[in-house]
């Protein structure tokens, strides 16, 4: 059995992620870390009976991730595989940002990071097996205007990654980032049509990616057969550069 | 618990296992230096696979770096300080 625990687990990313790992590993076993809302987590875990689980888990909280991991390894005796997914935006252009667009973002998508990775390490050092899969974007390498505190904090996540990747190579965990481009789930939601037609122009693909196209990388990061991979930041985004 | 010369036998086979040591664990003096030229030249890195060996295989935790530095000196401080817990 793999231990498997993905943040933001009520979201489109992270069930998509959350699902795929359930339909093609057999012995998997997903913890979806939830905060307020798990109605879509509820809905997956009726699908996989057993296999699926919530775990309560508010990512920017130190005792919130060491309560989650205990629970987890309480329950499997083991965590194979940590996915920290859970993000947020608030764009705003620099001169206009509130404090709390940047304190919130940073939070959300660094700090939480950092605290996820710190609650599991010892754990998976203890097991010499781990996989660190971090959610960045591929705004922390090509940056749109509007988002200093996001790409900022993508950006961190991959430095983070690279970083953490060396200092635990020996005890054999790896540490990789995702780069998503433009991923059709909720956060696109806002998009209007013409946004969505310009959006789709600038990508070689001419098309969003989906959930599961994000998922297949995080699984090939988690697999032990990606065991000679490490630090690296892989870019799923239908060919923009 | 192992005791006295049976304790730093087993410390010493399970730093060599854990730390993946191109040595025997034979070959490790009980005040041999863990750090450092002239000792085993184990870095920082090693010093946290250690923490960790020491807890999963002796349930001696430890906390903080400072208590690290203390207990993580050699062998025989390694031994004392699971002595003292158990």
């Amino acid at each position: 059995m793999r231990s498997i625990l993905i943040t933001g687990g009520n979201g489109g990313l992270g069930l998509g992620i959350g699902r795929y790992f359930l339909e093609q590993e057999g012995d998997a076993k997903v913890w979806l870390g939830v905060r307020a809302n798990r109605t879509n987590a509820e809905a997956l875990i009726a699908e996989f009976p057993g296999r699926c689980e919530i775990v309560d888990l508010e990512v920017t909280s130190k005792e919130s991730w060491e309560a989650a991991v205990a629970k987890i390894v309480a329950g499997d005796d083991r965590l194979d595989v940590l996915v920290n997914n859970a993000g947020m935006h608030a764009d705003h252009l620099l001169a206009m940002m509130p404090d709390e667009a940047w304190s919130s973002v940073i939070s959300t998508n660094l700090d939480s990071v950092f605290l996820g990775c710190r609650a599991v390490i010892r754990q998976m050092m203890s097991q010499r097996f781990g996989r660190i899969i971090n959610i960045a974007s591929l705004s922390a390498v090509l940056p749109p205007m509007g988002q200093t505190n996001y790409a900022a904090a993508k950006a961190g996540v991959v430095a983070m990654t690279q970083t953490l990747a060396k200092e635990v190579a020996r005890s054999g965990i790896t540490v990789n980032a995702l780069l998503p481009g433009y991923i059709a789930t909720e956060a696109l939601s806002h998009m209007d049509a013409d946004a969505e037609k310009r959006a789709k122009a600038g990508i070689p693909m001419r098309r969003f990616g989906t959930p599961a196209e994000v998922a297949a990388a995080v699984r090939f990061l988690a697999c032990h057969d990606a065991g000679y991979v490490t630090g690296s930041a892989l870019k799923i985004d239908g060919g923009i550069f | 618990m192992a005791q006295g010369a049976e304790l730093r036998q087993k410390i010493k086979e399970v730093m060599v296992e854990e730390l993946m040591l191109d040595f025997e664990a034979s070959e490790i003096d009980d005040d041999m230096a863990i750090f450092g030229a002239g000792g085993l030249g184990l870095d920082s890195v090693d010093a946290l696979q250690l923490v960790v060996a020491i807890e999963k295989h002796f349930g001696l935790k430890i906390a903080d770096a400072e208590k690290a530095k203390g207990i993580l000196q050699n062998v025989n401080t390694i031994a004392e300080a699971i002595e003292k817990e158990a």
